[in-house]
């Protein structure tokens, strides 16, 4: 299987196809519902964002606590199609691609093909499987969301798909 | 007469909420493994992650999803047991609020207009009913969210009868697609009224995957509903293949001469649930 680190360079985008499976490490930030509303708020008012988006990667995801020991508690993905609404501008905006699960909206397949990234789907329901593969976790902003934060998250060899390629072919 | 603690009720609900967070039911493993030996590609893939995920939450205590869910907690009370204690909705909270900690439990509770988290999981879903005897059957069901979303509820017509139950069920999986975690396990309340249609549906999820209903006719819509929701060609996680769905699963109830309610209620591969009787 091929294993890919993030960030991504512009080859790594080129070679990834809808379908293919693929093993991820790197650096992602976690976002929901909440954290994006919050997110476009800063951008908005042209404030500076929790992180750069510049080729980052956004996991959406909301975990569980961490039991003492662990990096992380269980964090599998949430339904993506849920950020539809947010995808498109961020994207645009220089993000680097998006983890999370099941389809999204056709705006942001064109989205994913215009700025030539990725969306990568993870097994939902698989929370033990990537908490475990997560090697540190911080929260970097809004903490009173609890779940719902932005973490960044140092993660290794995550099981995902290629659900949207840079050429806009869709899995879905 | 017989006297129940409420304390007993809370632990129970702890013991039940702590497990169920870890495992899959018997059936839906032996439903997934079946589908994984089926399956292909990127399908089985997703089949053979999710498998593993449980062997690891099992080895690490880690719950099988971080999404677990809103607190169901269905209570069966005989009409000879008297409670004694704190009041029973208190008690089932503290059972849960105690779990979802000691658990490293996510917390996914919140009010609906601030989206403000209730910080433990509270308040739990709790439905209760009197039945006869002197025992309590508790019955504990993590309900994850991105496959209530996918939910509906049809007030078909009296001549749309049994064809369209099936279609709704159809349909209802169809505009899921991807995003509730498939292969879903499908819960189908008939009949009733508009409130005790969904509630049949939901009770439906409490029946173990694979089993079918008591009465024939019944038995036959699960079995069809089944087949023709596994030819829509979804698949594991939106994947493809032909297992978009581990189960069918429906109670029915008297309802009006006017209608025919059918509520659909989707539970994402990962079923997850406690019994006990007290």
């Amino acid at each position: 299987m091929k294993k890919l680190t993030l960030p991504l360079s512009e080859k790594d985008y080129k070679n990834l196809h809808a379908g293919d499976c693929v093993l991820l490490s790197g650096t992602v930030f976690t976002a929901r519902d909440c954290a994006h509303k919050r997110i476009f708020a800063l951008l908005d008012e042209n404030k500076p964002l929790p992180f750069a988006l510049n080729g980052a990667f956004i996991y959406y995801a909301g975990p569980c606590p961490a039991p003492a020991g662990k990096a992380s508690g269980s964090c599998g993905p949430t339904t993506s199609a849920r950020m539809n609404s947010f995808a498109p501008r961020l994207l645009d905006a220089g993000l680097g691609g998006i983890i999370g699960k099941g389809g999204m909206s056709e705006e942001t397949r064109l989205a994913v093909q215009r700025n030539k990234r990725v969306y990568f789907a993870a097994i939902g329901g698989a929370g033990a499987f990537y908490g475990n593969a997560i090697k540190s976790s911080e929260c970097v902003a809004f903490p009173d969301l609890l779940s719902e934060a932005v973490y960044r998250l140092e993660i290794a060899n995550f099981p995902l798909v290629v659900a949207v390629d840079a050429d806009g072919k869709s899995i879905f | 007469m017989r006297t129940v603690n409420t304390q007993e009720i809370a632990d129970c609900v702890y013991s039940l909420a702590r497990k169920a967070g870890l495992t899959l039911t018997d059936g839906c493993r032996t439903a997934l493994e079946r589908a994984a030996d089926k399956e292909t590609g990127a399908a089985k893939f997703a089949l053979d992650t999710v498998l593993e995920n449980e062997k690891i939450a099992q080895r690490e205590k880690m719950p099988v999803c971080q999404d677990t869910g809103m607190a169901v907690v269905l209570l069966e009370i005989g009409q000879e047991v008297v409670l004694g204690g704190a009041p029973l909705s208190a008690a089932v909270n503290d059972g849960v609020r105690r779990a979802y900690e000691d658990g490293y439990f996510r917390k996914s509770i919140c009010d609906p207009l601030t989206r403000v988290n209730t910080g433990d999981n509270t308040p739990a879903h709790l439905h209760v009913e009197i039945i006869a005897g002197d025992k309590i059957n508790v019955t504990f069901l993590p309900k994850g969210f991105g496959s209530e979303n996918m939910s509906r509820i049809y007030m078909l017509t009296p001549a749309e009868g049994r064809e369209g139950i099936i279609n709704a069920v159809v349909d209802t999986v169809k505009i899921a697609g991807a995003r509730p975690c498939p292969p879903v396990y499908i819960g189908v309340g008939i009949g009733g009224a508009f409130d005790s249609c969904a509630l049949l549906a939901k009770k439906a999820l409490t029946r173990e995957v694979g089993t079918h209903h008591s009465r024939a006719d019944v038995a036959e819509i699960e079995k069809e509903a089944l087949a023709r929701v596994n030819e829509l060609g979804i698949g594991a996680q939106g994947f493809g293949g032909t297992t978009t769905a581990i189960g069918v699963a429906c109670e029915i109830a008297p309802t009006h001469i006017a209608g025919l309610p059918v509520a659909v209620n989707i539970q994402c591969h990962c079923v997850r649930l406690g019994k006990a009787t007290l």
